[in-house]
């Protein structure tokens, strides 16, 4: 065997190629399971009966938490390469591979200004101090004695994407900084309302556990309106990348305004003026002015199918869909233009529509295998219709940089591939 | 009636017992009274003022030695930027196409330079500096930038007297903009 590959002819050279490849085949089939052997295409479709079906399959056990089959392996974080350091950096959710309107836990989009911190929950402690009548201290026991709730919203960092080029290939490129999930916690109102507010208490200043011990300042309505105190994400406590053991959240608000691994909660007359909101989170206009304390997610859209990156089979039936979402309450409608915005038609809503979520909208659509684009705009509760990039860019200039709910048309070309039609 | 009163007068026993075993005003009776000596360990935000600001000092000539050694490996031996922010310089640029921001030309209050600092710097290490060497890297920054003076010594008092030049900059949300 050995004297054969080590023989210096063609014939053998061939031979231990085949070999070689057929070994790392060998290998890949082992990595997916036992039960992926090295077959061709067509043996495990009908009229022959699957491999995997003429022999038990895993046991009970082998995975106690679950993870996603081999052949997803590729469906994870879009992680950017080659950014000057990991530390204050962000990850986002591949959008376009996802259903409906819940982000799994292992796909949340992460923004962190100083790394992920390893929280003892048992040495965990809110400080509730500052203009009321009982400062406070909570252990995460205590804080799960209260009256819980659970409530889906989307959290979306600002920045989300630029105004600026080059722009982002993929859905996810675009608006990944994008995520929903149910959570589970208290409401800041009740735990406010366990320390008395003084009558001159007009901003929260929440303060994380990290090593950026993350400040912003937060309006004392929206604490007694909706915000909460969240421990667990999507039926389980909450990731690290997430806040563990506590969060808070502020529905339809700027993302890093839901300051992870929440320590501190300081009731004030006025903001703090943090770095993160003043030195950044400012929106700087043309006239040298920045706006301060531009806390709502305006509404927005993006359609996910078919969407940069992804390829169409061949003219015929191919259904758009797609996410819309208000940090100012409900998606009321979703308009779908597939003639580069000539006209738009009303999409199907799946309930349930849900205030400050992830909406998912849906549209029948035959494509006639000729060049297209395709865009989405949301209509919220309020009436605001979602802006194009060009009305945007002439009130805000180029330099605003956060905020940016702009339509994002695809072009599909002739031969089925999606692009972003802007960049 | 008489085991309704019976009720009535158990349950209000019952109800004063809950209310002092627990706080007396408190709706739940959960988490336990937070000490002055834990939230003054605990409370290190910085008003924009300068309210918090603890005692100690530092100077341009001491900030200078901290900076070479905990900061200018990310921020550049000037605060010129580098893997960490561009601290230096700017002024004049925020109105134009090609903003520079940095804390002399952006950043609205001094105080709050020193509460960033304090809270989250040296990135690898935060909360490792000294108040004095916080104050003493404030000022170092603060004379990159010309807003004071090479000699000068900062403490509470003088960190907040420091007018930075983009303080009246700022505007609020004027959203929805586009209609």
């Amino acid at each position: 065997m050995s004297s054969t590959i080590d023989a210096d002819d063609e014939s053998a050279r061939t031979t231990r190629r085949r070999f070689l490849q057929g070994g790392t085949a060998m290998a890949g089939g082992a990595v997916l399971g036992a039960n992926a052997a090295v077959a061709a295409e067509t043996d495990n479709l009908p009229p022959a009966v699957p491999e995997w079906m003429k022999r038990p399959g895993e046991p009970m056990g082998s995975q106690p938490y679950g993870a996603p089959s081999p052949f997803e392996k590729g469906v994870v974080k879009n992680i950017s390469k080659n950014l000057k350091q990991y530390i204050s950096a962000s990850g986002r959710t591949p959008l376009q591979e996802l259903d409906g309107i819940i982000t799994p836990n292992g796909l949340f989009y992460e923004r962190h200004h100083g790394g992920v911190p390893t929280i003892d929950p048992a040495q965990h402690r809110l400080m509730l101090h500052g203009l009321v009548e009982r400062p406070l201290i909570f252990s995460m026991d205590d804080l799960r004695r209260f009256p819980s709730e659970s409530r889906i919203h989307f959290l979306e960092c600002s920045g989300n994407p630029g105004y600026t080029k080059p722009y982002g290939k993929t859905a996810s490129d675009l608006v990944g900084l994008l995520s929903c999930a149910e959570w589970t916690g208290v409401s800041l109102k009740l735990v406010l309302q366990e320390a008395g507010l003084k009558p001159e208490a007009r901003w929260v200043i929440a303060e994380g556990a990290d090593a950026a011990a993350l400040t912003r300042s937060i309006p004392i309505e929206k604490c007694l309106e909706d915000a909460m105190l969240v421990y667990s994400q999507n039926g389980e406590r909450l990731r690290p990348q997430q806040g563990y053991p506590l969060r808070l959240l502020l529905p339809g608000f700027e993302g890093n305004m839901s300051v992870k691994w929440l320590r501190r909660l300081h009731v004030t007359a006025e903001p703090a003026y943090s770095r993160e909101e003043t030195s950044k989170y400012t929106d700087l206009l043309p006239d040298g002015t920045a706006r301060e304390f531009s806390f709502y997610m305006e509404a927005k859209s993006i359609i996910t199918h078919p969407s940069g990156g992804q390829r169409l089979s061949g003219y015929g039936f191919h259904e758009i869909t797609g996410i819309a979402w208000s940090g100012h309450g409900k998606i009321k409608r979703v308009e779908v233009s597939v003639d580069d915005g000539k006209s738009w038609q009303e999409a199907r809503l799946q309930e349930p529509v849900l205030t400050r979520a992830l909406t998912r909208f849906r549209l029948p659509w035959r494509w006639d295998g000729k060049p297209a684009v395709i865009q989405s705009r949301a209509i919220d509760e309020t009436g605001y219709v979602q802006p194009t990039l060009a009305e945007l860019l002439a009130v805000r200039g180029e330099n605003y940089f956060y905020h940016n709910n702009a339509i994002w048309p695809w072009r599909i070309a002739a031969d089925g591939e999606v692009t972003n039609a802007l960049a | 009636m008489r085991w309704r009163e019976t009720c009535c007068v158990a349950f209000t026993i019952l109800l004063g017992a809950w209310a002092s075993g627990a706080q007396a005003q408190s709706p739940y009776g959960i988490g336990r009274p937070a000490t002055a000596a834990e939230i003054a360990g605990w409370n290190i935000d910085i008003g924009r003022y300068g309210s918090n600001l603890p005692t100690g000092s530092g100077s341009v000539s001491h900030g200078r030695e901290v900076f070479a050694q905990q900061c200018a490996s990310c921020h550049g031996d000037k605060g010129e930027g580098g893997l960490g922010d561009r601290l230096v310089g700017g002024q004049g640029t925020i109105g134009t196409t090609r903003p520079i921001r940095t804390v002399g030309s952006y950043w609205p209050y001094a105080p709050t330079l020193f509460d960033y600092i304090r809270r989250a710097m040296p990135q690898n290490a935060p909360q490792s500096l000294s108040d004095d060497d916080v104050y003493a890297v404030s000022a170092y920054v603060l004379n990159l930038n010309g807003l004071v003076e090479a000699d000068a010594t900062l403490d509470a008092k003088s960190l907040a007297g420091v007018r930075m030049p983009n303080r009246d900059g700022f505007v609020g949300d004027a959203r929805p903009d586009v209609k």
